[in-house]
């Protein structure tokens, strides 16, 4: 089992990204589980939104303590409360910023991963780019599918599609966007990956 | 087809699906992405015919359903919490009327102090109200209770709650077949109301009853639910075969076999326990589990017959008796009565505090060494209990 922990905050559709995670993992057969931390839901505040991915059905309903990977959408929670916290030592980190590492302080959180597990994606920038407000989510699952090669790039491109379709979205113009997000930063973390390879 | 759906939409399609005639709602947490995913099936022509009402309250929720049932129109509420609370003059009334009406309670904490997390004290508050209560472990079982519901209800003429874990469940995104069009129908025959309320043939429903006939009331609303407790299985056993899965056990025995220990859970705790027993049985520890899927009517004879070979039974309640402790478990020690089997109450999960893997394994450890005390409470912090104790209130 696969355990998926994203921290983000009201309004930068943290659940929603846990449940595209989900139905990716779905689209490519496997069996899913995503469930927000089920509290008030308020702009702003700190949201937390969990997903299972496992070859065989999930019958588990706790809380991720102990998450393979981290989806981290605002790195302002960094000083706020410890997103770490239960990292498997050989987990993943995929945090939304302009910034490096070193420039967060935070050159020990990389230095402890193994090489391409904690990378750093703009993911707000490519949503103000290619979506026009500031919605980190699906460019972060695009980025995730490079560093993890858990769930591919298509699958996310469908489960984005999937769920922009219908009512207000009806015309195609999100849902596009929101791939777009996605493919650059998939190409911006998989060109990042061959890079530190190479070297 | 299956589909990864979350879990308050899968229900919403498969009520659609039942064919409801009537559909009064009122919001609440977390029941709300229910009535919002059908108040758009309705808008778009799916149920049809089909009244949406949008009332002033779960009491008028509640009263709007009972009006409808007595016309003879199939009828539909949710609610969970405070809702439920808010509905229960009425609740009495649709079960004593034996009104079919189906309602999905999408279990939360009763305040105060207010919590909009999963537990089961609204439900277990209504233990005694003459409903059917059946409660899903998971949202595939979430959605085929309804099918199932509406039938039962139907024939026996009692009206059926379904349960279902507030967030855990209602919120959750996972695979979910939900019953097609064509299933339901072959399952679920157009209601056919026994008495209707109709100016051009009336007829009086609920008229005052005297000390002449109101125990033989009663009496006739008992015995319904005891024929409950043949109908579930017989039922769940057809709705199985056209669903091609298991669906309307009254209980789920799991890995009980030669276990000395068995965990009685009831809703979306039991996949959690399923897990741990899983675990602890590759270290030797003979534990087994059961969820308890029909809550009323409480069926006492198969919980007798698939605990009284345990040497003890541990009971995950997640309401509080204040004063008295664990709800489930003064039924399934009446289910015990005169045996030799041990049953310890735990009270867990009130609030939405997690029932994790890690508790469940503390807790067997010490049940298994026989060390738990006559009431439980799972994982209660001390340090906050005596913060509080300390200030002297």
């Amino acid at each position: 089992m696969f355990q998926i922990r994203v921290h983000g905050r009201g309004g930068q559709g943290v659940v929603t990204a846990a449940e595209l995670l989900s139905v990716a993992a779905f689209n490519e057969g496997r069996h899913a589980q995503a469930f927000p931390s089920f509290g008030s839901e308020r702009t702003g505040a700190p949201v937390v939104a969990f997903c299972r991915i496992d070859d065989r059905p999930i019958r588990l309903r706790e809380p991720i303590v102990d998450p393979d990977a981290l989806i981290v959408q605002d790195a302002t929670l960094l000083r706020q409360l410890d997103v770490f916290a239960g990292l498997r030592p050989d987990g993943y980190v995929l945090l939304n910023s302009e910034r490096s590492w070193d420039e967060l302080g935070l050159a020990d959180v990389a230095a402890r991963r193994r090489p391409g597990r904690a990378l750093i994606v703009p993911a707000t920038r490519l949503a103000l780019t290619h979506v026009g407000r500031p919605v980190p989510n699906a460019a972060l699952l695009g980025g995730f599918a490079a560093m993890t090669g858990l769930v591919s790039l298509h699958a996310v491109e469908a489960a984005i599609r999937d769920r922009f379709t219908s009512g207000r979205f009806s015309s195609g113009r999100v849902a596009d966007a929101n791939v777009a997000a996605a493919t650059e930063a998939f190409t911006l973390i998989a060109a990042e990956l061959k890079e530190s390879s190479r070297a | 087809m299956r589909s990864q759906i979350e879990g308050s939409r899968a229900v919403a399609q498969t009520v659609a699906r039942c064919r409801p005639e009537v559909i009064c709602a009122y919001p609440i947490s977390p029941q709300t992405h229910i009535v919002e995913a059908l108040s758009e099936l309705v808008k778009s022509g799916d149920p049809a015919p089909c009244e949406y009402i949008n009332v002033e309250s779960e009491f008028a929720a509640m009263s709007v359903a009972i009006g409808a049932s007595a016309a003879g129109a199939r009828s539909y509420t949710a609610t969970a919490s405070q809702g439920l609370l808010y509905m229960v003059e009425a609740l009495y009334n649709a079960a004593g009327l034996g009104l079919p009406i189906v309602m999905t309670v999408a279990n939360r904490a009763i305040g105060a102090p207010i919590n909009i997390w999963n537990d089961h004290s609204d439900a277990m508050s209504q233990r005694d109200s003459g409903w059917i209560q059946l409660y899903a472990q998971s949202n595939q079982e979430a959605a085929d209770l309804h099918v199932l519901a509406f039938r039962l209800a139907e024939e026996l003429s009692t009206p059926v709650m379904v349960c279902m874990d507030g967030f855990v469940l209602t919120h959750a995104y996972e695979a979910v077949d939900v019953p097609t069009p064509e299933q339901v129908d072959a399952f679920l025959p157009p209601f056919k109301p026994r008495q209707v309320l109709d100016p051009a043939d009336p007829v009086s429903i609920g008229a005052m009853v005297g000390p002449e006939a109101f125990l033989e009331v009663r009496y006739l609303a008992h015995d319904k639910h005891l024929r409950a407790l043949e109908e579930i299985p017989r039922l769940g056993a057809e709705l199985s075969a056209i669903l091609g899965r298991p669906c309307g056990r009254l209980v789920e025995p799991y890995r009980v076999l030669g276990a000395e220990t068995v965990v009685v859970a009831l809703g979306s705790a039991f996949g959690t326990v399923q897990d741990t027993v899983d675990v602890l049985r590759a270290e030797e520890m003979p534990v087994g589990a059961l969820a308890v899927s029909a809550f009323r009517p409480f069926p006492y004879d198969v919980v007798r017959t698939i605990l009284e070979n345990a040497r003890r039974v541990v009971v995950l309640d997640r309401a509080l008796a204040v004063g008295v402790g664990g709800i489930v478990s003064m039924d399934v020690r009446a289910a015990l009565a005169g045996l030799d089997t041990l049953c310890y109450p735990v009270i867990a999960g009130l609030g939405g505090r997690p029932i994790t893997r890690d508790s469940l394994r503390r807790l067997l450890a010490d049940a298994v060494a026989d060390r738990l005390e006559p009431l439980t409470f799972l994982d209660l912090d001390r340090a906050v209990v005596e913060r509080y104790t300390a200030t002297g209130s």
